[in-house]
């Protein structure tokens, strides 16, 4: 029994990470820019079928591929920001909430088209690694090696180089940062780019070890909307944090009660936490 | 020649009544039924924009409302047997009573914050319903068909919904104009334009907030009851969906929010380019790219939407046009 627990908790784990990687991108772009990225479920699904197609039709490696997805990602990001975002930053929420829902739109009403929402599998598989007396398939394993990685190329990136800083500095006062020189438009576009790399990268992990369709990225978005308020929204190292919680409710609540009450307690929390605690569990109150 | 009154209700009235008894001239049922689905969303577009376009605050779960009041009022016909208007009675009070709760605690929240507390509200109640044996669960309920006989056969019960609709679009659209040209609706806009100056003006912020709140969430609560009456069942994914209620935020935007003729406007334009991509054959499998595409161009060009933008065009459509 106790191994059952300790190897479904593990399990949970691993995927909690990528869960988080994927939060991390729609925590970023609020954090920049105030804006609440739509969008974002969809760019999941093109991670999962980007790599999908990669690695069925030109049988590149599934981490091959993703390194591709990661670079096409940030392009489409840049292009997804001047097209639809960038004259609408100044507006009312209003205006980028349904603008980067019409992306989400777009996209979806082309991939429905042409892939159907039938599901698909990338054949892969890696074996599994036993840890002592429990195992862990290996495919799970890599994909939230590859997701920590990633999380700590971002840290690099955002407190060791310039563009990060200038991210950074756009995020904490725009016009100031504008007297100082820094190109603000192209540091948003930059930020709004790594913001949907994040979310292409984590879809393409999840193709790794779940089976995808089209419509799969919308409730790894709800999901990330958990998981973003639980680790106050605009902070990247909360969505960690809050990944971990979800993952142990959704680990743990399953042993006391049945399963379909997983999702109540979820939003449930995640109304509580906006109420009370708007600025997330580990941020400070503005 | 007398200057007619109230120029502003009377053209939206006339145009819905207007459009809305066609359907009983010819007799037609498909037409009836595309006339519902019309009218369906104009009152639930309408009463969306008192608290989106008349107070600011962008609920992306105003269908919660819709799927209360439908579950309850279905459970009040299917299992207690319940006549269809005291059914209605309960779908309105029910979703009147949580935007009243709700409105104490979630619209404190402002901007971005509110919008994604809505859409949690929403995914909540859904996860909830699957919970509850009394409401069927994963499956949801059926009606007997027997149900229908009360009103003397599904035929004439299709009309009764019918007209039901009908009516309570037209009551939703007098509440919001009435609401539009009240000392109140004025403190809603004052909260819209900036909630901080309206408290310092002597606008008791959560009150109205709160009054709007509920206002916009009876009539959605009635035209559930009316729809799944009509459907015959109901389950979750058909009551709270997420869908659905942004498609209403584009409706109001279509047509112009914070105007009473803008939802009106866009919930007709929408669905009849909806239904119109739907059947065509070199669009109708990318419907809903097309549908996003159209959106983008409107929120980034006329971000008034149809009404609002003809308003700004010229005064005298701004004295005809609400």
């Amino acid at each position: 029994m106790g191994e059952v627990l300790i190897t479904s908790a593990l399990d949970g784990l691993l995927i909690d990470v990528i869960y988080g990687l994927a939060a991390m991108g729609l925590t970023l772009i609020f954090g920049v820019m105030d804006v609440i990225n739509l969008a974002h479920g969809p760019l999941i699904a093109v991670g999962m079928f980007g790599v999908y197609l990669l690695f069925t039709f030109l049988g590149l490696n599934p981490f091959v591929a993703l390194l591709i997805m990661a670079v096409i990602g940030l392009l489409l990001g840049f292009f997804i920001y001047f097209v639809a975002v960038n004259r609408v930053i100044d507006a009312p929420p209003l205006s980028s909430l349904l603008s980067t829902f019409s992306v989400n739109m777009m996209i979806i009403g082309v991939g429905t088209a042409l892939l159907t929402t039938s599901s698909y599998n990338v054949e892969y598989s890696l074996g599994s690694f036993e840890f002592g007396f429990f195992r862990v398939p290996g495919a799970r394993l890599m994909a939230a090696l590859a997701a920590l990685a990633v999380t700590g190329l971002l840290y690099l990136f955002m407190y060791r180089t310039r563009p990060g800083k200038y991210i950074r500095a756009v995020a904490d006062n725009r016009s100031s940062a504008e007297l100082m020189g820094i190109p603000s438009t192209r540091i948003l576009a930059l930020a709004f780019g790594i913001g949907v790399m994040l979310a292409v990268v984590a879809g393409g992990l999840i193709a790794t070890i779940l089976p995808i369709n089209i419509l799969a990225g919308g409730s790894f978005e709800l999901k990330s909307f958990v998981i973003v308020v639980l680790g106050g929204l605009g902070n990247p190292l909360g969505a960690l944090l809050g990944g971990l919680i979800l993952g142990l409710i959704e680990g743990l609540v399953p042993v006391v009660m049945k399963t379909t009450w997983v999702p109540v307690i979820e939003y449930v929390l995640f109304i509580l936490i906006l109420l009370v605690r708007p600025q997330g569990l580990l941020g400070v109150k503005k | 020649m007398k200057r007619i009154r109230l120029p502003g209700l009377w053209i939206t009235l006339i145009l819905v009544i207007g459009v809305g008894v066609i359907p009983a001239i010819n007799g037609s049922a498909s037409l009836r039924e595309s006339m519902f689905t019309i009218l369906m969303s104009v009152a639930l577009a309408s009463s969306l924009n008192i608290i989106l376009g008349y107070t600011g605050y962008v609920s992306f779960g105003h269908i919660v409302f819709f799927g209360v009041g439908g579950y309850l009022g279905f459970y009040a016909i299917s299992q207690l047997g319940w006549n269809i208007l005291p059914a209605m009675l309960v779908g309105g009070l029910s979703a009147g009573i949580l935007a009243f709760l709700l409105g104490a605690t979630v619209l404190r929240l402002r901007g971005a914050y509110f919008a994604l507390a809505t859409i949690g509200i929403n995914e909540a109640m859904r996860a909830l319903v699957i919970n509850i044996p009394l409401l069927g669960g994963p499956v949801g309920m059926e009606m007997h068909f027997s149900e229908y006989k009360k009103y003397g056969g599904p035929m004439q019960a299709l009309w009764m919904v019918y007209w039901g609709v009908l009516i309570v679009t037209v009551v939703t659209i007098i509440v919001s104009y009435y609401v539009k040209k009240s000392k109140f609706g004025l403190g809603l806009m004052a909260i819209r334009e900036d909630e901080d100056a309206a408290e310092v003006m002597g606008v008791v912020a959560p009150r109205a907030k709160t009054w709007a709140y509920v206002l916009s969430a009876i009539f959605p609560g009635i035209i559930g009851v009316l729809f799944f009456f009509k459907n015959g069942n109901i389950e979750p994914g058909d009551a709270f969906r997420l869908q659905f209620s942004i498609e209403l935020i584009v409706m109001v935007m279509l047509g112009g929010a914070g105007t009473v003729l803008g939802p009106v406007i866009g919930s007709g334009l929408y669905q009849q380019l909806r239904k119109a991509l739907l059947t065509s054959p070199i669009f109708k499998n990318i419907q809903l790219a097309v549908a996003g595409f159209l959106l983008l161009l409107i929120i980034l060009f006329i971000p008034a939407g149809a009404v609002g933008w003809l308003r700004a065009k010229s005064v005298k459509l701004r004295r005809v046009l609400e």
